[in-house]
């Protein structure tokens, strides 16, 4: 048996290498989830806490009262503390630790289903939202925003304190997209658009990643969103319209094919290139996909597939 | 000609990587090495009249107990490989193909080729004794379950040096885990090698539940059966309900593949959302199938070593069947990111509902504990380790629940963190402390002590070092299975202290290992018989127990029978021998094993002919067994006499 001391030292060595590590080199900056910048990744963090906190209130005692009764009654000679061998049954008890986690689970599942239902709709309620759409693709990130008619190839630049529809779909494997700063994430799935609300608070560059795991090049599909003043937003549309090429089917085809690619952005989109992609994946067999128009077949062909 | 074959076996062994010729290598050598001991000692005959044919629970559960040790050792180099390339930033040891490859394997490999034969080894080594039965129901079928597992396992496992290996998660989620996506045999060993092991553990759980409910020893009734049969009945039920939809989903995903059919790919109407929802509707209810009997040996082990009566039993009973029950009622949680808010909303209820029968069985434990004498041997410092640990993990599982922000921690690392938490801390602590328990009844000697303290605090200290971290990389937004990550997000720390951790875990692994060939060396055989003042019927026999398990069937009225034996003085039973009847060992389970491995490795290289002459095999297996009259015999009185007398038996 490793004497006490041995052991005591051991822990003290693996206990000390992590504080120096955690000192040195995590800020609290770094734990982005609980440092949101936007209304829909503040909803999250404090769910996130709230949480933690009343499972703490239960955990904590439970562990305590935990080490008390495997200290105070271990088999050593001269333990004075009871000893009932039959003692098996005491409804008092029982209904208590029914009980208790009945409590703790309600509390959480109300205010589960309250977030839940917060988090369906834009974020703030008197500002016009805008909407992008995003592909995933092999291994890349396609946005498209359809009302300025331009689009991007992993990087978003969005306009600060306006809520922002991002419609998601894949040209691939089932993936996820994530902002942690921002808020939580959700799948895009070929065949079918989802909606996800976010907006941010305040300017700055964020880390936004593809978060379900699509092959070989999934490691690489991160990207950077910066968020903008909508003075700034509208003048970076138009720099992109003059500076870049329109974005045509052939681009696209292009695109869809696996490869791992830096960033780029498009003077303009071909019109329902999103519609496209739904739809040429099954989307036409889904009735809940929430763009209106359907996709009218004999343009399919026109667009080359 | 040359270059035909040059050319084919190019493709079919796995080239190009020092690793593969590495275990290329050690699998020849072990293989020269096996062929030469057993023809060096002339061992062939034993091997094949006393294990490869075997049909008796006791020799079933130690070649499952065998298999799942390795299976331990493969899934564990995976982890390590993953950890040393997780160690620091821009790492090049492992290339994004052989890190998707191994996450694949190590998840598969642990959950289906690790914890459940872990599981089945339990349950054939406790369930016939602890009810006072000589078998279990169906001992033919038990062997036919064990070779199916067996030659499953090996299949998957073979996809690292011939074809190459599954690269499309543990679930192999559609239409990643399609043709399109995914070609080459890879995926489809993935879905053989599960299929074939997924017969045996079907029969498994049917056997189990039949033996659990008709071969009880008279007056054991349901609710006066001991915790862990209860835990395996309750597990039962779920394997039952919950397999069939496992083979169903992947013959799906086979014939998607195979014929090129439609039921998740895009086209053609078919649905990737069907597989992630049928995967998961299997996929959850296994994890609790797999914690079920853990929670059982916990229970075990806090009565033995309180010296008092298990609390709250019959709440602990109902708690293992609403378990039972709910587990097929959360497995949307798993995915609130892909489903409607609506139907998020319910399950994050379901979801959390279950932690509260969970969160009784904690409070039941302590309870048992309390008033009275707490004894630290080996099997009970597991249990007590895992209390805590499983709090924690329960505690953030509820978190997860939380639907709202799981939008934030999914295919996180606070999510992996959790996983390990609950299945390290719950089903592996669980497995290790009920064969630290058990092991004197089966194999008659006692494992060393100090070594498995040693194991015990590497284990136990590694677990947190390495896992710890891992909740804090979620919420520095690290997603699971990214192959490496650069400087600029701040996780090369704790990545780096979570490696440290997995090599803890891994020299706590060698420490068992040690422990097992130093008692196998230095057998202390003293009291393996009741080492520890057992409460139920499996302490009341011999260690290890005849092939027979009782000479004469026990007569049971209490709960903890055996205890309540002996603080009555009633230990000795009149010696009133009768024949016994017993099953004949076979050899068909085995190469119908075979036959199975042969039909999967052809159906994985899509060699229709090769696949058809296996399923042959099978169905002749079947016929000649149904044809076979002289499958059983009866022991006679004179020759259990002289075993008894042996042994020692009958006290």
């Amino acid at each position: 048996m490793p004497s006490r001391k041995t052991v005591k030292r051991f822990l003290m060595l693996i206990l000390s290498t992590f504080a120096v590590f955690l000192l040195s080199a995590c800020s609290s900056e770094q734990f982005i989830v609980l440092n949101p910048k936007g209304p829909v990744g503040e909803v999250q963090a404090n769910l996130i806490f709230v949480s933690f906190l009343v499972l703490m209130i239960v955990i904590i005692p439970v562990l305590l009262l935990f080490f008390f009764i495997v200290y105070r009654y271990r088999d050593k000679p001269g333990n004075k503390s009871p000893y009932k061998p039959e003692w098996d049954d005491n409804v008092k008890l029982e209904v208590v630790w029914w009980g208790i986690p009945i409590i703790l689970i309600a509390i959480l599942s109300i205010l589960t289903v309250r977030d839940t239902l917060v988090l369906q709709g834009p974020p703030s309620e008197d500002v016009e939202p805008i909407t992008i759409q995003v592909t995933s693709l092999d291994w890349k990130w396609l946005f498209q925003y359809p009302e300025e008619d331009i689009a991007t190839v992993n990087y978003l630049k969005i306009p600060v304190d306006t809520p922002v529809q991002f419609e998601l779909t894949s040209d691939a494997p089932i993936n996820s997209f994530w902002i942690p700063q921002l808020g939580g994430q959700r799948y895009s799935l070929p065949g079918k658009s989802s909606t996800l609300w976010l907006e941010a608070e305040e300017a700055g560059t964020y880390y936004g990643t593809a978060n379900n795991f699509s092959g070989d090049g999934f490691t690489e599909m991160n990207f950077d969103v910066s968020t903008v003043p909508d003075a700034d937003f509208d003048k970076w549309v138009e720099e992109v319209k003059a500076t870049n090429q329109p974005f045509t089917m052939e681009d696209y085809q292009e695109l869809v094919k696996p490869s791992i690619v830096g960033v780029s952005a498009y003077s303009s989109i071909p019109p329902n290139l999103f519609e496209f992609i739904v739809d040429k994946n099954g989307g036409k067999y889904y009735k809940s996909n929430n763009h209106t128009e359907q996709f009218d077949n004999s343009r399919q062909l026109e667009l080359g597939n | 000609m040359i270059e035909s074959i040059k050319n084919f076996s190019s493709d079919f062994f796995v080239t190009g990587d020092p690793l593969i010729y590495g275990a290329d290598v050690s699998i020849v050598l072990v293989m020269v090495a096996i062929i030469f001991v057993l023809t060096y000692f002339k061992k062939w005959k034993w091997l094949w009249s006393e294990w490869l044919t075997t049909v008796d629970h006791k020799k079933i559960g130690i070649m499952y107990l065998i298999a799942s040790l390795l299976m331990l050792f493969r899934g564990g180099v995976d982890a390590i490989l993953m950890r040393t390339q997780l160690a620091f930033p821009n790492m090049d040891f492992l290339p994004s193909d052989k890190y998707n490859e191994i996450f694949t394997t190590h998840g598969t490999i642990m959950i289906l080729f690790m914890a459940m034969p872990l599981m089945f080894a339990l349950f054939n080594m406790v369930v016939p004794l602890q009810i006072g039965a000589r078998d279990v129901a169906y001992p033919f079928l038990n062997a036919v379950s064990f070779w199916t597992f067996f030659f499953g396992a090996m299949l998957f496992n073979l996809s690292f040096v011939i074809g190459g290996s599954p690269d499309a998660g543990w679930l192999s989620y559609a239409p990643l885990s399609e043709t399109q996506f995914s070609e080459g045999p890879g995926q489809n060993y993935y879905i053989w090698g599960i299929q074939i092991s997924g017969i045996g553990s079907l029969a498994s759980g049917i056997n189990f539940l039949v033996t659990i409910l008709k071969m009880r020893a008279p007056g054991m009734k349901l609710m006066k059966m001991p915790m862990f049969s209860w835990s395996v009945l309750s597990s039962c039920i779920i394997i039952i309900f919950a397999f069939p939809i496992l083979t169903v989903t992947l013959g799906l995903l086979f014939i998607d593949r195979y014929f090129g059919a439609n039921f998740f790919t895009l086209a053609g109407g078919g649905n990737p959302m069907y597989y992630v929802n049928l995967i998961w509707m299997w996929g959850h209810p296994e994890v609790y199938l797999v914690v079920l009997p853990a929670f059982g040996v916990f229970s075990e082990v806090v009565a033995t070593f309180s010296k008092k009566k298990i609390f709250g039993y019959k709440s602990m009973v109902f708690a293992l069947l609403s378990i039972s029950l709910l587990s097929f009622f959360t497995w949307v949680h798993h995915f609130f990111t892909m489903a409607d808010y609506k139907v998020d909303a319910f399950f994050a209820i379901t979801t959390m509902a279950i932690a509260i029968p969970t969160g009784v069985k904690v409070f039941n434990w302590m309870f048992t504990m309390f008033r009275g004498r707490i004894q630290m041997k080996p099997p009970m410092l597991w249990t007590i380790a895992f209390i805590p640990t499983f709090l924690v993990g329960g505690a953030t599982g509820v978190m997860l629940a939380v639907a709202p922000a799981d939008f934030q921690y999914h295919n996180s690392y606070f999510l992996i963190a959790h996983f390990h938490q609950v299945l390290i801390g719950g089903v592996v602590f669980g497995f290790f402390s009920g064969i630290y328990y058990w092991w004197p009844k089966i194999f008659g000697f006692s494992l060393n002590e100090k070594l498995g303290l040693w194991a015990f605090w590497l284990w136990n200290i590694g677990f947190y070092v390495t896992f710890m971290p891992q909740y804090a990389l979620g919420f520095m937004g690290m997603p699971r299975r990214v192959s490496t990550y650069g400087w600029d997000m701040g996780w090369a720390p704790l990545n780096f202290i979570s490696t440290i951790g997995a090599f803890l875990m891994g020299a706590g692994f060698i420490f068992q290992v040690w422990q097992i060939v130093y008692s196998i060396k230095h057998r202390n055989k003293e009291g393996a018989a009741d080492p520890w003042d057992g409460r139920t019927l499996e302490w009341s026999i011999p260690s290890p127990p005849p092939e027979y398990n009782f000479a004469i069937i026990p007569k049971v009225s209490e709960q903890d029978d055996w205890w309540y034996k002996k603080q009555k003085g009633l230990t000795k039973v009149k010696e009133d021998y009768k024949p016994i009847h017993m099953p004949k060992n076979s050899g068909i389970p085995f190469i119908m094993g075979g036959f199975w491995f042969i039909t999967g490795f052809g159906l994985t290289f899509e060699w229709t002919w090769m696949g058809i002459i296996g399923l042959i095999g099978v169905a002749t297996s079947i016929v000649v067994r149904h044809l076979d009259n002289d499958t059983d015999y009866y022991i006679p009185v004179d020759e259990i006499e002289r075993t008894e007398a042996r042994i020692g038996g009958t006290r």
